[in-house]
């Protein structure tokens, strides 16, 4: 049994479905994440299952059980929340045994769970600061640590990393890994941010408009979008509208107006004349000067329009004969590599046939 | 620049030094002294503590002073009471009508204070509760709940409602929340508020004197006396300065109370 699971969730504010009949289901362990653009109903669920707000159609269960009219301060999960929402004249101690005071735990053993959470996230020497007096990743520490000291079913964390600087928002991700293998505890994690998304969890639900575009794992969106709209919200991505010309087992030929054909792979049987998206990572075309060095199936003629050099990789946009630009991404240390394409250069790009993928619409 | 600087600041200046220091200094002065025959001071001969003797000699006097503090604490009390409902309540409503409350909540003050508490006579006279300790209280509570309830409610607006989610996901009840919550983070505002009331109530004598009976004398109404019907200047005097101690006393009470809150304050505002 999922530990924590969604049956036809739904919730509207007036005319609007925040969330439209969701349904999913969360195991005991993951680190599960709801991502998708601001408004897409992500935090309503996380409100929901917390208890402050309740759904108009639908439920949620809690090993089974129906969370509805449970409220808030009954139910065994705690959240993190986005502003930490620390209490401002208790100590980093005090508030970390705020849960295990209400849970009407003993002296001897609050202290004991809050010095080991404090140990747990690196904050033994802050016990008796106040919130006001720690930084941005101090506070966010605590705020983990006050809703893990409890021991919950599950931790609710809404974008708890929004607030950081770029930096110690990298940090605190490879923390939050290493927190949550180590205390094992389920987290439910809520954010826009696509690459945090990616580097944290074992599922992702990818959101849009109230309901669930795509649920698998990060490698499993990446690679095999669902659509197009999951397709380009996680990382980069050209999008070529075609049509299918002839669909095999082992080959799919897709026809692009004003470019030509496509050669891909797609196991399902797909009709001709069917029309779609071709997705194509920028990461997985070459460029090359010369016709004969780009021998992969397919390949085209192009001219650079853009280049971006970002050190480890360079950014090309390449204008192809019917106008539209495509990005490509190629590696600086590449083996052979002499010499950039320069702007206006006349280049190929090319890629491997197995390279993209075809997206239904 | 300084030359400005000067400007604006001497006229309050010169106000304060003419109209407060002055006054205030001829208060000690005169506590030091011996009474007229027909009121006013005395012709000076050397200092004199008799003024004082006297008030430490009467043990009537400390009763008069307690009973004034018992008073004021009293008022500041019910006035706690009361106003944190009615704070609580502007605070939460949508901003536009939070507005129009609190415009309400100070509204009396358009009126003349002494209009308002023969209201009070009127009110309570047919109910024989006038001239009791219950009037002097009522009217006293009356008189000073809005300078509780602003600081108050100013408190409570800039708290953050987050908090209380957070306080109720980790399992407070909502009793508990108010306690642990709600209640530490707007003891700055409650201190405020009871300076605003208890030290205006322990010089208030209109209150006393319109709505209390014999029985309910406070040291207010005691230095009124001294300087208006006894003609006992220096004794009057010296009372002044014994009830400025006492308040300032408090007040630095007050002031430190308020800064061991400080960490509340700060976070919310």
């Amino acid at each position: 049994m999922a530990l924590l699971e969604f049956r036809n969730l739904t919730r509207r504010f007036g005319d609007l479905s925040a969330v439209n009949d969701v349904s999913l289901a969360i195991e005991a362990g993951e680190f599960f994440t709801l991502l998708g653009p601001s408004g897409c109903g992500k935090t309503t669920i996380l409100r929901m299952i917390a208890g402050f707000d309740a759904p108009d159609a639908g439920d949620i269960l809690l090993d089974g059980v129906s969370l509805a009219g449970v409220p808030p301060e009954k139910r065994p999960l705690h959240t993190v929340f986005q502003s930490y929402a620390l209490f401002p004249h208790m100590t980093v101690a005090g508030n970390v045994a705020f849960p295990l005071e209400m849970a009407k735990k003993s002296a001897l053993e609050i202290r004991c769970r809050v010095n080991e959470t404090l140990a747990l996230v690196h904050l033994e020497d802050k016990a008796d600061s106040f919130p006001h007096e720690l930084s941005g990743g101090q506070k966010q520490r605590v705020a983990l640590a006050r809703g893990l000291v409890n021991k919950p079913r599950l931790l609710l964390l809404d974008e708890p990393l929004g607030a950081l600087d770029a930096k110690l928002r990298e940090e605190m991700q490879v923390e939050l890994i290493a927190l949550q293998r180590e205390v094992g505890i389920t987290f439910v994690f809520v954010t826009h941010a696509q690459q945090e998304a990616l580097a944290l969890s074992h599922r992702i639900a990818v959101m849009r408009n109230g309901r669930v575009e795509q649920c698998d794992e990060p490698d499993k969106l990446y690679t095999q979008p669902a659509n197009r709209f999951v397709a380009d919200f996680i990382g980069k991505i050209n999008l070529i509208d075609v049509e299918v010309a002839v669909s095999t087992k082992v080959l799919l030929t897709l026809k692009a107006p004003g470019l030509g054909e496509i050669a891909a792979a797609d196991p399902r049987p797909l009709k001709a004349g069917e029309r779609g998206a071709f997705a194509l990572r920028p990461e997985l075309i070459r460029v090359h000067g010369h016709k004969e060095s780009a021998d992969l199936k397919n390949r085209f003629a192009g001219t650079v329009r853009e280049l971006l050099y970002l050190g480890d990789v360079t950014l090309y946009k390449v204008a192809l004969a019917d106008g539209q630009v495509i990005e490509a991404l190629m590696p600086n240390a590449a083996p052979g590599r002499a010499k950039f394409h320069e702007v206006g250069d006349p280049v190929w790009v090319c890629w491997r046939h197995d390279a993209g993928v075809f997206l239904k619409d | 620049m300084n030359a400005t600087r000067w400007l604006v600041t001497l006229p309050p200046t010169v106000f304060l030094l003419a109209f407060f220091l002055a006054p205030a200094l001829i208060v000690v002065a005169a506590s030091f002294r011996e009474p007229g025959e027909f009121g006013g001071l005395a012709p000076f001969v050397a200092p004199s503590l008799e003024a004082y003797r006297f008030l430490f000699d009467d043990i009537i006097y400390a009763e008069i002073f307690a009973r004034s503090f018992l008073v004021a604490a009293l008022t500041t009390l019910i006035c706690v009471v009361l106003a944190y409902p009615l704070a609580w309540l502007i605070a939460r409503s949508p901003a536009k009508r939070r507005d129009l409350l609190v415009l309400l909540v100070i509204l009396p003050f358009a009126s003349n204070f002494l209009v308002r508490i023969y209201a009070w006579i009127m009110l309570l006279g047919p109910v024989n509760l006038l001239y009791t300790p219950f009037a002097v209280i009522a009217g006293m509570v009356y008189v000073h709940l809005p300078f509780m309830i602003l600081p108050l409610y100013t408190n409570l607006e800039k708290h953050d409602p987050a908090l209380l989610e957070a306080a109720q996901d980790l399992g407070a009840s909502a009793w508990t929340r108010f306690w642990r919550v709600t209640f530490p983070l707007s003891l700055p505002g409650i201190f405020s508020g009871a300076a605003l009331v208890f030290i205006p109530v322990l010089g208030m004598f209109a209150v006393p004197e319109l709505l209390g009976g014999t029985g309910d004398m406070l040291i207010g109404n005691l230095i009124k006396e001294q300087f208006l019907d006894n003609r006992d200047w220096p004794l009057g005097a010296a009372l002044s300065i014994m009830l400025t101690v006492a308040v300032l006393a408090l007040a630095g009470l007050a002031a430190w109370g308020a800064r061991r809150g400080l960490h509340g304050t700060e976070a919310v505002s």
